[in-house]
């Protein structure tokens, strides 16, 4: 399946991918981020229950320095 | 009277209070490592940072902005800088209310042209019309326009933030009379955002009464960016003195000698 993350497709094995699984692949465990499905944003509370599918596109966002 | 010095004078913005009245940017420096020893040297309370895309080709062990700058020692600014529309700049801001666990507080900029980054007066309205009744305390960059300020107030912003000149141009204080309406006619705090090229650009704003100043390129472009954030920070505290302690009048044509002019020896 192919999933949209920040602009650019990525292929993953299987029909979805849970948001844990998703994170750790990515390499962000520990990492300070916000995540957008389909332009829903996912609360850190409701975080485990996510999973995403073919299709789906999502946003990874965090704070860089700006003015 | 005379004031007292030592009378407490902190910046108040949404019943949040600061000591400092110099806010600064985070972007444009050569490392964090740089970055935060000028925001050290500045003594700055408020830092903006920019919302964007993670880079996934990052490896997990990059240091990045939150871990030079702790969330727990200053006050985030997130800002919209890079939206074009009230919709893009909302979706930004409450995102960024989501990756900083519930903080409200946000800087709200919608540009209208990338030539000069000039603000988007309408969208800005729209935007921020929605922000405050979603919750956000909504500090809010905008022209030097007094209606539009006052708009900006009525809507329920919490600090009306006029530019001085255009967004990184170092062009200083460009319309000294608009920006005195606007601290005139607006109750919240009023805070130069954008265009403060040196130290003296910096203190002709609060002695017009500006309530801070927000800069960025001033500092991180100078040619020593940490001593440019310590003559930041002092060209702040003069200004806001000579403010409070109230400038004498001017007198065109008309000298007063400071000495006596009893007693001179003859």
């Amino acid at each position: 399946m192919k999933i949209s993350i920040n602009g650019s497709v990525k292929e993953f094995k299987g029909k979805k991918i849970t948001a844990e699984e998703l994170i750790a692949q990515l390499n962000l465990n520990g990492k300070r981020f916000a995540i957008e499905k389909n332009g829903e944003i996912i609360s850190k509370n409701y975080f485990n229950g996510i999973y995403f599918n073919d299709g789906d596109k999502i946003e990874i966002i965090g704070a860089v320095g700006g003015g | 009277m005379d004031r007292n010095l030592n009378k407490n004078d902190d910046l108040i913005i949404a019943g949040r209070s600061f000591q400092s009245r110099l806010l600064i940017g985070t972007g444009k420096y050569n490392n964090f490592e740089q970055t935060r020893a000028a925001i050290d040297a500045s003594e700055s309370n408020i830092v903006t940072v920019a919302i964007r895309r993670i880079n996934l080709g990052q490896s997990s062990d990059e240091p990045s902005l939150l871990e030079f700058l702790p969330p727990s020692e200053f006050t985030y600014l997130p800002n919209t800088a890079g939206c074009f529309s009230s919709d893009d700049a909302i979706r930004t801001l409450r995102l960024a209310r989501e990756l900083l666990d519930g903080h409200n507080l946000v800087k709200l900029e919608v540009l209208g042209d990338p030539d000069t980054l000039f603000p988007n007066v309408v969208e800005t309205i729209n935007a921020a019309k929605i922000l405050v009744k979603d919750g956000f305390d909504v500090m809010v960059y905008t022209s030097d326009d007094p209606i539009i300020a006052k708009q900006l107030e009525d809507i329920g912003c919490c600090a009306i933030m006029p530019l001085a000149s255009l967004i990184g141009s170092g062009m200083g204080i460009l319309n000294p009379w608009n920006l005195e309406i606007i601290i005139d006619k607006v109750n919240v705090p009023v805070i130069v955002d954008a265009g403060v090229g040196t130290a003296s650009d910096a203190t002709i704003a609060m002695e017009l009464g500006c309530d801070g100043v927000l800069m960025n390129t001033a500092i991180a472009l100078a040619d020593h960016p940490i001593l440019m954030a310590s003559a930041m920070k002092k060209a702040i505290e003069s200004g806001r003195e000579a403010f409070l302690a109230g400038r004498m009048n001017k007198k065109l044509y008309s000298a007063s000698p400071s000495s006596p002019v009893r007693g001179l020896i003859k």
